[in-house]
């Protein structure tokens, strides 16, 4: 996406090629931002964090300035590993060894099974696509999950769980049969992580927050535009829609969205129509925003969940991402099936 | 000064949109016209951007509710000046528009074709920047305001820089892919094509629009389509998602299917 993330790719390639473990670059990468999202993990609330840091910074018309190009990518996982019981932080020396480990381990997945579906998955590296060497804020965080205090995805409900069997059920032995079958992602329709609430991905993991009076407007990189009023306002007429229909505020300087209204088929995680997402994004400084969530649905989990991460500013410009024009993945994964199937049909003894 | 714009901001908000019908164009704070709201175009040049008589729907069983709306077009002169081998390629895209317009497989419709597609689309703008939010496949577009940004690649919906002059934002669009169709009759620019577009203010809801389009591999001289563009002031107007994918489905991959949709059946369900 821009100069920084080729650059920090080439220097892990050619750490590669000369056979060092690359910690160096990840501490090169990840370093100026450090001090930012230890304020922002540390910090009692997000207000108490803004006003500490001195960061308000204010729109020609008076609102808390929000905008900029953002990545989403940050070190922490969604959930805690279970042995971390609710330890919320690393220290600094574990959070240096925990990254160590997982830079061995996506370093090493280039070392593959002949003959597996990652071995002939294309070298995410090449692409600037591996989280570990692109653009990635540092968090102290074990996770971004911080609601339960475990830091676990609660339990889905007996209802959830048989939503998803049902689906699962349907699609056994269609998996391939038409566009309909496979996923919204392989679909271009939406991506789970793109919707509210927003979570890293593997790849094109950015966004920009455009702001102008009277309304926000997040732009995911591989997701649509969510236009979002200020003013609080609900819709009169409510109509499901994908990404749902979210409303935002201001409560001192962050800017709270809900969002409701999700299309049925939308099931983020399994959860039904009813899903009520609730967002609060605050600038902590310069660089930095904090983004917090909580999701609940009744229907789908035991208890409502949430977390926070920082959003790290960059410097690129987001390109056009033009899911469907270029879907030639559908394509090959429909007729490369038809022609499974028709070589098996070929195959078949005669009787 | 900020804590009066604040006010004004606030007293706005609180006000009906009813109760506060636009006497002039809105200005922002660095006194250039605020072309932030809902706009649409309100002409049949989706359909055809040349002067057009009404004619038959593409699929004759569509009926009379799905035949082409006849309109005078929005080429300043009538018609668009293609060279030769450009003009027998745009009779060849009508004849197949049916299986060839992007529009049908729900791709992203271009500048400047999403601007006159029958959809509404928003424009959000400060001081430093102006995006556009079509409703139409969800496109989007940043406009760098006195930006010389150069476009890193081709795209669809291109590369926007703007100026002011005077009241006019001029947006000059480059790094198109030159994908897209200018309507559903098939007329086209290609990758070398410059659009240069100019919004101008005609009163408190409506926008003259002009796009001049440059493309010496296409056209015998630059030429100019031009309109006008209306507010929606419908009470609590909010852009509804349009995306098209799942209605493009059928069309892109039903070859491909492992059993052919039963015609007339209605939507397929996953």
């Amino acid at each position: 996406m821009n100069h920084e993330h080729r650059q920090a790719s080439t220097l892990v390639t050619t750490l590669l090629a000369i056979g060092l473990l690359p910690l160096a670059a990840c501490t090169q990468q990840a370093g100026p931002d450090s001090s930012a999202s230890t304020a922002a993990d540390t910090a009692a609330t997000s207000d108490a964090a803004a006003n500490a840091a001195g960061a308000v910074k204010k729109t020609a018309w008076g609102e808390p300035d929000i905008s900029g190009v953002f990545t989403e990518s940050t070190l922490a996982p969604l959930e805690r590993p279970k042995d971390l019981g609710n330890k919320e932080f690393y220290t600094a020396e574990e959070a240096a060894e925990h990254r160590k480990q997982g830079l061995t381990e996506a370093l090493e997945v280039d070392d593959t099974e002949a003959g597996t579906q990652a071995d002939v998955h294309y070298n995410m590296a090449q692409y600037g696509l591996v989280q570990t060497d692109t653009n990635t804020s540092l968090n102290l965080r074990t996770s971004i999950v911080t609601t339960p205090a475990d830091g676990r995805i609660p339990p889905l409900t007996e209802a959830a769980v048989a939503r998803r069997n049902a689906r699962a059920a349907a699609r056994k032995g269609h998996e391939f049969d038409g566009p309909e079958n496979r996923s919204l992602t392989e679909r271009c329709i939406v991506w789970p992580t793109t919707l509210p609430p927003i979570l890293p991905r593997g790849y094109n993991s950015n966004l920009q927050i455009f702001q102008s009076p009277g309304y926000v407007v997040i732009q995911g990189e591989m997701g649509d535009p969510r236009i979002i009023r200020t003013d609080g306002k609900a819709p009169t007429t409510k109509l499901p829609q994908w990404n749902g229909t979210s409303v935002g505020h201001w409560e001192g300087n962050s800017f709270v969205i809900e969002t409701t209204g999700f299309n049925k088929e939308t099931a983020w995680r399994d959860s039904s129509e009813n899903l009520r997402v609730t967002e609060k994004i605050t600038r902590i400084d310069d660089d930095t925003l904090e983004y917090r969530f909580m999701v609940e649905d009744p229907s789908t989990w035991e208890q409502p969940w949430g977390g926070v991460y920082p959003l790290r500013k960059l410097d690129g410009i987001l390109f056009e991402y033009a899911c469907t024009e270029g879907n030639y993945g559908m394509r090959n994964i429909l007729s490369s099936q038809r022609e499974l199937e028709h070589e098996a049909a070929a195959k078949k003894p005669s009787r | 000064m900020k804590r009066s714009w604040l006010l004004t901001i606030l007293w706005l908000a609180a006000l009906p949109a009813t109760a506060q019908p636009l006497t002039a164009m809105p200005r922002s704070a660095d006194g250039h016209p605020d072309l932030s709201g809902v706009w649409q175009a309100l002409n049949t040049a989706n359909w055809n951007i040349e002067p057009h008589v009404a004619d038959y729907p593409v699929v004759l069983k569509l009926g009379a509710q799905f035949a082409v709306p006849p309109g005078a077009g929005i080429v300043e002169g009538g018609e668009i000046p293609y060279l030769p081998a450009a003009r027998e390629q745009r009779d060849e895209n009508y004849a197949h528009r049916l299986d060839e317009d992007p529009e049908g497989k729900c791709y992203l419709g271009g500048v400047p074709r999403s601007t006159y597609m029958p959809y509404p689309f928003q424009i959000f703008q400060n001081v430093n920047d102006i995006v556009i939010a079509y409703q139409y496949a969800t496109g989007f577009r940043r406009i760098f305001v006195d930006g010389t940004e150069e476009a890193p690649l081709d795209s669809w919906m291109g590369w926007s820089n703007g100026h002011w002059e005077g009241d006019t934002l001029v947006v000059e669009v480059t790094g198109l892919n030159g994908k897209t169709w200018l309507d559903r009759a098939g007329n086209f620019a290609s990758e070398n094509a410059k659009v240069t577009e100019r919004y101008t203010p005609m009163g408190p809801n409506h926008l003259r629009y002009e796009a001049t389009i440059e493309d010496p591999t296409v056209y015998s001289r630059p030429w100019t389509i031009q309109m006008p563009l209306y507010r929606i002031v419908d009470e609590d107007f909010r852009m509804l998602e349009f995306k098209c994918e799942p209605f493009a489905e059928e069309k892109i991959y039903g070859h491909l299917r492992k059993v052919p949709l039963e015609a007339d059946k209605g939507a397929p369900q996953p």
